[in-house]
């Protein structure tokens, strides 16, 4: 079964444009831009949209489900601080943007591209919660 | 008819690549480096005050200060097309009439249990996640296995095909490690599938530099010049920080998954060519599945029809497409950022003046060098040519 790194990995380091999306982690919320002017949305986080390159972003909840749209398994790890396998993914989100995460909460050779998928959080210090993603309806891992 | 181009008047008269290995003894990045400069100006037959242009990256105005060649013209661009491009065009433009461009490394890759630094670099969306190169190219193949069908046999066609070309030339790091077959690349351990430990790149220590000049001056150069006929780069943002989706499109429609086909389109406009013309394809090979997709981009063959493209010899040597023919940074080197891409240029070089150590095509008159790839979001695209266009 895979399951969440535990605490010790690298961390990331919000920026000023970023933050936003990290208190949502927290908050058990995957959040992104979209834009006040043209409606589009923007992810990753960035200070200009991506349709009209304006300034006006606000910040919304996405539903947190998507389906797999590529994925790999890692049996050479980044750092010694990571347990393999571990199954990094790109999500595509109900609401249209690609994310990177992990999918976690089931085998390996259940992970296919299609597969429904939905955000569960991992609190990995005070600051960070890390977005994983389970199979939609199935059984969330423990948590590390 | 070839369209008179301002490049066309830029030749490369010098290369060098200084010794290659895993660790490099005794060296550091910036002593390895200047070996690979010394080694470019005497290829051309040139001593360093023949110099006025340098084109290194970081490198470049410690370079111009070691060689006391300043004042100088310099480029701090990433030290491969792109710096090629930029210092053809300052010799076109008379801002330099000799330019070298030139990377190095060593002593920079010290903890192995993590991946060299340069495939992991530190951003928030992805540093969490364990990415690394192969691991993000990895997630562009999969979706094209996804999509059309593409098989582990065919990416392994493509490792073994290389590592073959490595396998035989004599300064290559892993020189008389095969033969390989693409049952030895399946076999060798998983590392991002569906990447096996033989579908990717090494990685190791060394430099690379070549001198580029001016028609008037190339015409006394001790080596025959080969011409720039074409060139240009195409990317859609940084590498290793947003997810590498194939389908990430531009204004213009264009993906990622084709990045690097408006730059072949252009290089080939610009050299008056076609596909089979280029009689040597010099395409950089960080993971195998990364080959396929270039001879799509590049519109050698159908989008999805790079898998079957691949087969039955057509990239080995003797065949329509021969590929990567020193074993690239599979098997002949990957020193670091920059310098080997950088190689995949003085291959081409080579090739064009029918001196490669390995699988040197006969008569090849037209060479195709590429850097870059999905997983990295840019490709970029040189073709050189051993006659000056007209």
């Amino acid at each position: 079964m895979l399951k969440p790194q535990k605490p010790g990995i690298p961390l990331p380091v919000p920026t000023m444009v970023s933050e936003p999306y990290w208190e949502g982690c927290r908050a058990g919320e995957i959040r992104f831009q979209r834009c006040n002017d043209c409606e589009a949305i923007t992810m990753n986080p960035s200070p200009a949209c991506s349709a009209c390159f304006g300034p006006n972003l606000r910040w919304e909840a996405s539903s947190g489900r998507g389906t797999v749209y590529s994925y790999t398994v890692v049996w050479r790890p980044q750092t010694p601080d990571f347990e393999v396998p571990y199954a990094p993914a790109i999500v595509e989100m109900e609401e249209g943007f690609p994310l990177m995460s992990s999918i976690v909460g089931c085998e390996l050779e259940d992970i296919e591209v299609g597969m429904k998928v939905e955000a569960m959080f991992v609190a990995m210090s005070d600051d960070i919660a890390l977005p994983y993603f389970v199979p939609m309806g199935g059984n969330p891992p423990v948590k590390s | 008819m070839v369209p008179k181009h301002f490049l066309h008047d830029v030749a490369i008269v010098g290369i060098y690549n200084t010794e290659q290995a895993r660790v490099l003894e005794n060296h550091d990045s910036n002593t390895i480096t200047v070996a690979a400069c010394r080694g470019a100006i005497a290829d051309a037959g040139l001593t360093p005050a023949d110099i006025d242009g340098v084109a290194a990256g970081g490198k470049a105005a410690p370079l111009i200060y070691w060689m006391r060649n300043g004042p100088a013209w310099r480029s701090m661009n990433p030290p491969s097309i792109p710096a090629v491009l930029q210092a053809a065009a300052a010799i076109a433009a008379g801002q330099c009439h000799t330019a070298i461009v030139t990377d190095g490394m060593a002593g920079v890759y010290t903890q192995r249990s993590s991946t060299a630094p340069w495939t992991r670099p530190s951003n928030e969306f992805v540093v969490s996640y364990g990415m690394f190169t192969a691991a993000e190219f990895a997630l562009v193949a999969r979706r094209h296995m996804h999509l059309y069908g593409t098989t582990p046999e065919q990416l392994a066609t493509v490792s073994a095909t290389i590592r073959n070309n490595g396998h035989v030339h004599p300064d290559a790091i892993y020189r008389g490690r095969g033969p390989f077959t693409p049952d030895d690349i399946l076999a060798s351990r998983m590392v991002a599938d569906p990447f096996h430990l033989l579908d990717c790149a090494m990685t190791s220590e060394g430099a690379c530099a070549m001198v580029l000049t001016n028609a008037e001056r190339a015409a006394d150069m001790s080596q025959k010049p080969v011409w720039i006929l074409g060139g240009s780069g195409d990317t859609f943002g940084p590498s290793y920080q947003h997810p590498p989706a194939w389908s990430l499109a531009g204004r213009s429609g264009e993906i990622n998954g084709t990045v690097g086909r408006r730059s072949a389109q252009q290089a080939f406009a610009m050299a008056g060519i076609t596909h089979q013309d280029v009689d040597v394809c010099e395409f950089y090979d960080p993971f195998s599945f990364e080959i396929i997709r270039q001879f799509e981009a590049f519109g050698f063959c159908e989008e999805g029809e790079g898998g079957d493209f691949v087969m039955d010899g057509r990239i080995e040597a003797g065949g329509e497409f021969p590929v990567t023919t020193d074993g690239g940074v599979m098997s002949f080197s990957h020193g670091g950022a920059a310098v080997q891409q950088l190689q995949r240029i003085t291959r081409a070089v080579e090739q064009l003046r029918g001196t490669c150590k390995s699988q040197q095509v006969e008569g090849a008159e037209v060479a195709m060098a590429t850097n870059g790839g999905a997983g990295a979001l840019f490709t970029d695209v040189l073709v050189l040519g051993s006659e000056k266009a007209a």
